[in-house]
């Protein structure tokens, strides 16, 4: 009976959700205060619904219930427990059904943390966000059902889980990955809410701003975490591939980017009114195309989910009335009067407009390269496929330039400043950045690095100049300490924010030019010598584990005859799934380098082909990932937006009277 | 005016929504299949890989061990049925036309190939060992049998799903081939020294 309920459950929050949608949006057009307050309750009862159904479809997968068709393809008794759990979403039906009780987490979360918003607005918001569910729950309930049965013929054995996914990485990243898409739905739908209503002012900005912030940092480290699992995982050491899937996350969170600077300019100045609303709408619409793109079969990817036409086609419906809707909501009630602040060509506004049409060119040039070999194919001009050497090419001039007024923007101040106030500020950090970046490469590689010497310029000039910033803000303070304490959370985040980027800049660009790796035939006593490491291969025993057989290897590494590491490379065949053969590397992890071991195949004479890599500040990407995350969360936090509850409650009454008399 | 230009964002996407729906009904009707790919590899070098030598498996093979010559590379195992069928044609290319087949021996048991290869004959110079399927994935290899052309730099200049035979040796092989050995005359006399 336990599927039976959780099938129910899901049904109810169907139920739910398009009460959700219809009555405070009811109560929103006709004043009805009631109907409004409904909307806070229903976002709760359907959480629990779903909460339930979840519950349900994860207990199912701890009991191996191989009644549960979904259970039986992707578990298997022998899996250990907190796979059984993540194997949950390991697949199209169960990872649904996460990314719709994420949805149903964060309406609960607007409902609580809403309570400084006018009633009208969260009515009108949560509505929205009922609608996006009901789009969900029917595709999970219609299309893709994670508690159908097969009552007969129950297998006494699942299938087990693909053991790529058998992996640490893989219980969270998807999750925060989805946290992070999902999230882009509050903003939207404060976006649809505010165009909705009319109000399209700097009030919108502020609600949305904390939530886009918080949505970007999930986002931004379940890709962190994506491109790690990957490189350790997948054991040859690639950390990015441009693959249709990554893209599909990368996609919403460059616009995310774009979306919170933008935002900033909106609520502080009032200026790119419409133009915000757009890249918040934008954002979601980019993650439903990323949903589109994974399960409809269209593109092919590693990532693809077993694809079916049908869904496809219910998600691009879906697509359709869910963006189509919105921006015909926008062409039809956006403001066209120009804002009434201006600002000149030098102002902080103008370097934040900038930004964002770096980041939308750059959004725009992913999206090309992963539909390119659709629509060359569409238009009968040959099957192709779009590698990384097209995106590299250009989305690294891209970020380039970003970079060179990042580092302008901060100093820059809001309305009007003078080139020679600039110049002043930042003359020093620029020479200096530049001086340092042409000086690097001769430190650390016998070969000169253009590509190392121009990503050390860029990333320093953006840390140099945040410091310049910083100095500049405490200047008039008694001492640095106080003028660091009078800074505000919201300020450190954005320092963080751009400190994390260049960070991360520099760990992707110096790994790709000085990772060295090699691949050898190791018979146990050789030791192999690479980037002033040696590696002695001690030979290879059997192992056993839950749910594999396998040997591992042990490579003692050893920096100038003292040892450093004991690496133990793994390769596993899996009783499950054909006796799939994995290959589990081992990593000595370091701050400045790692090193990583890999095996290949077994050879004669008790010899393995090993692979050796030497990856200088591969760390320094995910490092940076997080540091910008962190970032966002603390501009989050920031005490205005709490402070200002008061004032908006005052301002909640006065438009409730003004609805009322309206 | 003004107003007009707010469309714009609507019309682009109802533009890609139809594009999208295009291609469902495309690949409903069978007309369109993302699966099928050429190789990522069109015109690119061969991906690195590290392999045993199926014959003396002391060896490691690398790509540049495949280089100087045009040839085929025929990804094949003893489980392929499709491998059975094409196997005395690739015996009958190596021994009487002299082309240079190098073999991949895909996801296979070593024991079994090299039965296999005794007792059917081998048209092979010789045999890379990839049990995990490893260069395979770097091909972009789906299924056995697959044949892929590599020019003299060890370039990826064709693949072809499926089994090899005569007809489509004539129709899509040699034209790609005697091509082939133009550029690589061209190039040789560029380049004399080398040549």
């Amino acid at each position: 009976m336990l599927p039976e309920y959780g099938h129910f459950a899901l049904i109810l929050a169907l139920v739910l959700a398009l009460l959700q949608a219809s009555l405070p949006l009811i109560g929103a057009l006709t004043g009805n205060r009631a109907l409004m307050a409904t909307a806070r309750s229903l976002a709760a009862g359907q959480f629990v619904f779903i909460s339930l159904s979840f519950i349900v479809l994860c207990a199912l997968f701890m009991q191996s219930d191989f009644s549960v068709v979904l259970v039986a393809r992707h578990s298997n008794t022998l899996l250990p427990d907190i796979f059984k759990f993540s194997a949950v979403w390991g697949n199209h039906e169960g990872s649904l059904l996460l990314w719709v009780w994420i949805l149903s987490l964060w309406s609960v979360a607007v409902a609580l943390f809403s309570r400084q918003l006018p009633l009208d607005m969260v009515a009108r918001v949560l509505s929205v966000m009922g609608m996006i569910s009901i789009g969900f729950l029917l595709f999970s309930l219609l299309t893709s059902n994670p508690f159908a049965r097969q009552l007969f013929n129950v297998p006494a054995e699942g299938a087990d889980l693909n053991p790529l996914l058998q992996d640490f990485g893989l219980v969270i990243h998807p999750p925060m990955l989805y946290v992070g898409y999902v999230g882009f739905s509050v903003a939207f739908a404060f976006a649809i809410a505010a165009l909705s209503s009319g109000r399209l002012d700097t009030a919108w900005a502020r609600w949305s701003r904390p939530w886009t912030n918080i949505a970007w940092a999930f986002l931004t480290v379940g890709i962190a975490l994506g491109s790690w699992w990957a490189y350790y995982e997948l054991g040859w050491g690639g950390w990015w591939f441009w693959d249709p899937v990554e893209n599909a996350s990368f996609m919403p969170w460059i616009i995310g980017t774009a979306l919170i600077h933008s935002l900033a300019a909106t609520e502080k100045r009032g200026v790119f009114n419409s133009w915000t609303v757009l890249l918040a709408i934008i954002a979601f619409s980019l993650s439903l195309l990323g949903t589109f793109l994974v399960r409809s079969g269209v593109l092919t990817s590693v990532h693809s989910f077993a694809a079916d036409p049908e869904r496809g086609m219910f998600i691009l419906i879906f697509l359709f009335l869910v963006v189509g809707g919105s921006l015909t909501l926008y062409a039809l009630r956006a403001p066209t009067v120009a804002s009434r602040s201006h600002f000149a060509w030098l102002s902080r506004e103008f370097f934040l407009l900038i930004n964002n049409v770096l980041l939308l060119v750059a959004m725009l040039t992913v999206l090309f390269g992963t539909l390119f070999p659709l629509l060359m194919d569409a238009m009968g001009m040959g099957k192709y496929s779009v590698g990384p050497p097209y995106f590299n090419a250009v989305f690294v001039p891209i970020m380039a330039l970003l970079f060179v007024f990042m580092g302008i923007g901060p100093s820059a101040r809001w309305k009007k400043t003078s080139a020679l106030y600039l110049r002043g500020q930042l003359l020093t950090a620029a020479l200096v950045s530049v001086a340092c970046g042409l000086l690097f490469p001769l430190l650390l590689g016998e070969s000169y690095s253009v590509a190392a010497a121009l990503a050390v310029c860029f990333s320093l000039w953006l840390i140099l100049s945040m410091v310049v910033d910083i100095r500049e803000k405490t200047r008039n303070a008694v001492n640095l300490v106080a003028g660091l304490k009078r800074l505000t959370r919201a300020y450190y985040g954005m320092v963080l924010g751009h400190v994390g980027m260049a960070i991360c800049a520099l760990g992707v660009c110096l790994t790709s030019q000085y990772s060295v790796e090699r691949d050898l035939r190791m018979q146990p006593g050789d030791i192999a010598e690479m980037a002033g490491y040696q590696f002695e291969f001690k030979g290879s025993k059997k192992i056993q584990g839950p749910n594999y057989a396998g040997e591992r290897g042990l490579i003692n590494v050893l920096q100038n005859g003292e040892l450093i590491a004991e690496l133990k490379p793994e390769k596993r065949r899996y009783f499950a799934q054909q006796g799939q053969v994995m290959t589990e590397a081992d990593i000595d992890a370091g701050l400045m380098r790692d090193l990583y071991v890999a095996m290949g195949e077994p050879l004669a004479n008790d010899a393995w082909a090993v692979r050796l890599h030497y990856k200088p500040f591969v760390r320094w990407m995910w490092l940076g990932g997080l540091i910008m995350a962190f970032g966002a969360v603390l501009a989050a936090l920031d005490k205005r937006y709490r402070l200002k509850a008061t004032a908006n409650n005052k301002r909640a009454a006065d438009s409730a009277a003004a609805l009322s008399i309206g | 005016m003004t107003r007009f230009k707010l469309f714009i964002p609507l019309i682009i996407f109802m533009l890609v929504g139809a594009f999208f729906y295009s291609t469902m009904g495309r690949i409903s009707e069978g007309d369109y299949d993302p699966q099928a790919l050429p190789s990522a590899l069109l015109n690119k070098p061969l991906p690195h890989f590290a392999l045993p030598k199926l014959e003396n498996d002391q060896h490691l093979v690398q790509p540049k061990d495949l280089l100087g010559e045009i040839a085929l590379i025929n990804v094949w195992a003893t489980w392929c049925p499709s491998c059975h069928i094409e196997h005395p044609y690739l015996n009958h290319l190596a021994k009487k036309l002299d082309v240079v087949i190098y073999g991949v021996n895909y996801k296979d048991e070593n024991k079994e190939a090299l039965r296999w290869l005794k007792n059917k004959g081998n048209p092979y110079r010789f045999n890379i060992v990839d049990a995990q399927g490893k260069l395979g994935l770097d091909l972009g290899v789906t299924g056995a049998p697959e044949t892929y052309v590599i020019d003299h730099r060890g370039f990826v200049r064709m693949r072809h799903q499926g089994p090899m035979s005569g007809a489509v040796w004539t129709q899509k092989f040699l034209p790609l081939i005697e091509r082939l050995q133009q550029e690589q005359a061209a190039h040789s006399q560029q380049e004399p020294s080398k040549g």
